[in-house]
């Protein structure tokens, strides 16, 4: 019965998103007041509706309902309750759900918090994103209807992939939707003031925040997802550019390439029609990451419900969205004439190599990942594109972007000197030089990653405590008073940074040692002495598990007792591994241990991991940068002043 | 010698494994001369297991993964240079095996697309802002005296 009345929930709120996709559009065309207000109240509807519809689905996981087709895959009543309920979104058809949900609360949100913008490009703002709800309503409907019952109920279902039942990767999805489908905003807003033919520094004040949000929600997610990989996996890869990592790669490249474009917008009134043409992009890759998770074209080892029908309804969407958005663009993109004028070395010009860069490696990375389908399709090649292309043909804009960061940030808007720039950052430079040269003289191995990586991470670092320095006019005291906006973007502009130093110690000085363990003999890894004390076999609620006692010495000191874990999980008859994992600030010592050996003993698997955590922390500071920013008081006041004067945007042209 | 070694318990192949899985690499695999080892592990990293879903034959459980290590490294004991070693792969598995597209042919596009866009960007770029600036050097001192005269006559119209 739940279940019934969620698919009817679901029902009504394609019906209801068809309407707000219509009428206020009509609406905002024909100057009715009437029907441009018919946005708001459908917004709010389409999303309770489709609340009410996730809520019964999760109610169906919570309780085991194994009547439903959905629950019988992915569901089993010895499953730990938090699987249960990431189970909802573990599958196809309830990620789906999960898509609109957040699709619709983005949209309830414009509707609720956008008061003070003009009426018609509320209107349309919201009539854009219906549309887009509508579509991905119709595509569950009719492809992926996740409320199909079975005539005959299983006793017991086929449980969740083991994979999958991680903290980390239950909460990996949410957040990666939160940042694709945020980018709809970014989208709707750029449609919106196309067709309504302005743009100017209050549209911009307006997209930054969500697409700002957009970009923090998927850092998080895309952070989870690697931190995932490298601790559960059980050999601590964290990035492998697979077609489906690299879905969720290309937009947030995209999205930081907004975000920094719609600053010039904002504060300087120029870049208009590339910013209006990036925000289309940026949700068109997330579409594009949709497409090639959903339809199995890309072959990955993601592999979602790959099914040729769905690809097909999917591609349809992307050809009428981002094509129509193109169109659009292309006929109305000469409305947007730019105000401010800026000289070739100045913040806006900074910024506009910080967008060519990024928007170039997110070229790349596209290229590389369509290349395999496009050379099969035209000449019948069947070729691979991997992580050796990626790494070659990517990381050299990564580096170029890296250079030019702290200079760019620090430089005036308008006009500005280039050795007066760089001239407060020379302190920065000589210590990121010292710290490459450290890294030269400590590495075991004369690695050249090691020393650009290093060199270049605290570069980032560096420049960022400069530029707060010379913000706060070179007085300590002042720092601490800097608004969150600076520090945020300090924050971000390190973390990145930090994130730098991580990937190139990590590959540069990593080191691996396999071997048959017996209990009681030590072995020594890159001057780790490690032992494998004992093993016993432990019952988990829906698994058994191998756990083994590993001791760590250092100098012949104790510094850690591990226990990494080796499952197996019956219903689905899979094992996985729980690394054990010795986390120090310096990298971590990480422990695997395999099957019994004939001859006695475990097979045992050490990895020794410089400085890997620095990835994680530098991508948790930039997600922390931009929270911080996203709660600066212009936000606020902003939002403020413009409720008191709504209506003061006025025509680009 | 501490060169980035990758080994997987093979996420896509696992379920079909059952209970008792393989490690990628075997311990009885491993060359004694640990320069060729290192050689055939960064080149077990470049090739792709043909029956799995984008793993590479260093991380792969596949029986045929191993065949591919196996041969690999009799290749190198032989005294082949790396890049014979991957022609011989190649010869026999077709070019789908290698996960670095070969920089010839029409693979040329895939490689010169990200230096291309950016030098196009960039170039564009400049005369966009040269472009406007000129435009802006030109625009702001077209009115002469008499018309600003004029200009001031309308509006104190």
């Amino acid at each position: 019965m739940i279940a019934e009345l969620g698919h009817f929930a679901l029902i009504l709120a394609f019906g209801v998103a068809l309407i707000q996709a219509i009428v206020p559009m009509i609406g905002a065309w024909q100057g009715w007041r009437g029907w441009m207000a018919v946005g708001e109240p459908a917004a709010t509807a389409q999303f309770l509706l489709i609340a009410a519809s996730f809520g019964a689905l999760t109610y169906a996981f919570v309780t085991s309902d194994f009547s439903l087709q959905l629950v019988f895959a992915n569901s089993h009543t010895d499953k730990p309750m938090l699987y249960k309920v990431a189970g909802v979104w573990g599958n196809h058809e309830g990620s789906m759900l999960l898509w609109v949900l957040i699709l619709s609360g983005f949209g309830a949100a414009a509707a609720w918090f956008g008061g003070a913008l003009p009426p018609s490009l509320r209107a349309r703002v919201l009539a854009v994103q219906a549309s887009i709800g509508a579509a991905f309503l119709g595509f569950i409907l009719f492809t992926s209807n996740p409320f199909v019952r079975l005539v005959q109920p299983p006793f017991n279902g086929k449980d969740l992939n083991p994979l999958l039942q991680d903290p980390g990767l239950a909460f990996h999805p949410p957040f990666l939707y939160l940042g694709y489908v945020g980018l709809s905003m970014a989208f709707s807003f750029a449609v919106a003031a196309l067709i309504e033919g302005r743009v100017d520094a209050a549209w911009a004040r307006w997209v930054r925040p969500w697409t700002l949000a957009a970009w923090i929600f998927l850092t998080i997610g895309i952070g989870l997802g690697s931190w995932w990989a490298y601790y559960e996996l059980g050999w601590g890869g964290f990035w492998f550019w697979d077609p489906v990592e690299n879905a969720s790669f290309m937009p947030w490249l995209l999205a930081a390439a907004l975000l920094h474009s719609a600053i010039v917008v904002e504060k300087r009134e120029a870049l208009k029609s590339w910013t209006i043409l990036l925000a289309i992009l940026a949700f068109g890759f997330s579409l594009i990451g949709t497409f090639i998770v959903r339809s199995g074209v890309i072959t990955s080892v993601h592999s979602f419900a790959s099914d040729p029908e769905r690809g097909v309804y999917i591609l349809v969407l992307l050809a009428v969205f981002v094509g129509g958005a193109l169109t659009l663009y292309a006929a109305r993109a000469g409305a947007m004439q730019a105000k401010g004028v800026f000289g070739m070395v100045s913040r806006e010009s900074a910024l506009v190599v910080n967008n060519i860069l990024l928007a170039v490696a997110a070229l790349v990375v596209f290229v590389g990942t369509i290349w395999p389908l496009v050379a099969e399709m035209a000449w019948g090649r069947k070729l691979s594109v991997g992580a050796p292309f990626f790494e070659k043909a990517f990381t050299p804009f990564m580096l170029l972007l890296v250079i030019v960061l702290p200079i760019g940030a620090l430089m005036p808007w308008k006009r500005a000197g280039l050795a007066r720039a760089v001239q407060p950052l020379i302190p920065a430079m000589v210590l990121a030089l010292s710290v490459a040269a450290l890294t030269w003289a400590i590495g075991t191995n004369r690695s050249a990653i090691a020393l650009v990586g290093a060199g270049l991470g605290s570069w980032l670092i560096f420049g960022a405590l400069t530029e707060l320095w010379v913000r706060s006019g070179r007085k300590a005291a002042r720092i601490t008073r800097l608004p969150r906006a600076d520090w945020g973007k300090a924050l971000a502009h390190g973390g990145l940074g930090v994130t730098f130093i991580g990937i190139a110690l990590l590959t540069a000085w990593d080191s691996e040692d396999i071997r048959v363990a017996k209990i009681g003999e030590p072995f020594t890894v890159a001057g780790y002495e490690i032992t494998l004390d004992g093993v016993e076999e432990v019952q988990g609620p829906n698994y058994t598990s191998t756990v083994g006692t590993m001791s760590v010495r250092e100098n012949g000191k104790l510094t850690a007792v591990m226990h990494p874990e080796k499952r197996v999980y019956p219903v689905q008859a899979m094992p996985t591994t729980e690394a054990a994992i010795d986390q120090r600030f310096t990298g971590d010592v990480y422990l695997v241990i395999g099957d019994p050996q004939l001859g006695g003993g475990f097979a045992v698997r050490t990895y020794i991991k410089p400085f890997a955590d620095w990835i994680w922390t530098g991508l948790a500071l930039m997600a922390l940068g931009g929270m911080l920013s996203l709660s600066d008081r212009r936000y606020r006041v902003a939002a403020g002043a413009r409720k008191r004067a709504p209506l003061a945007a006025t025509p680009a042209e | 010698m501490l060169k980035r070694l990758i080994v997987l318990l093979a996420l896509a192949t696992a379920p079909l494994l059952g209970a008792a899985p393989l490690w990628a690499v075997q311990p009885d695999e491993v060359l004694p001369d640990p320069v060729l080892e290192a050689r055939a592990r960064e080149l077990a990293k470049v090739l792709r297991c043909p029956v799995c879903q984008g793993e590479n034959i260093d991380e792969s459980n596949a029986s045929i993964s191993r065949d591919l290590r196996l041969m690999v490294r009799e290749r190198l004991v032989a005294g082949d240079s790396d890049s014979d070693v991957l022609d011989y792969i190649t010869n026999r598995y077709g070019e789908y095996v290698l996960f670095e597209p070969e920089a010839a042919g029409a693979n040329l596009i895939l490689w010169y697309t990200g230096p291309a866009a950016l030098v196009l960007a960039l170039g564009g770029a400049f005369l966009f802002i040269r472009s406007r600036r000129k435009a802006e050097a030109t625009a702001a001192p077209a009115l002469s005296d008499a018309e600003n005269t004029r200009l001031a006559e309308l509006l104190d119209e």
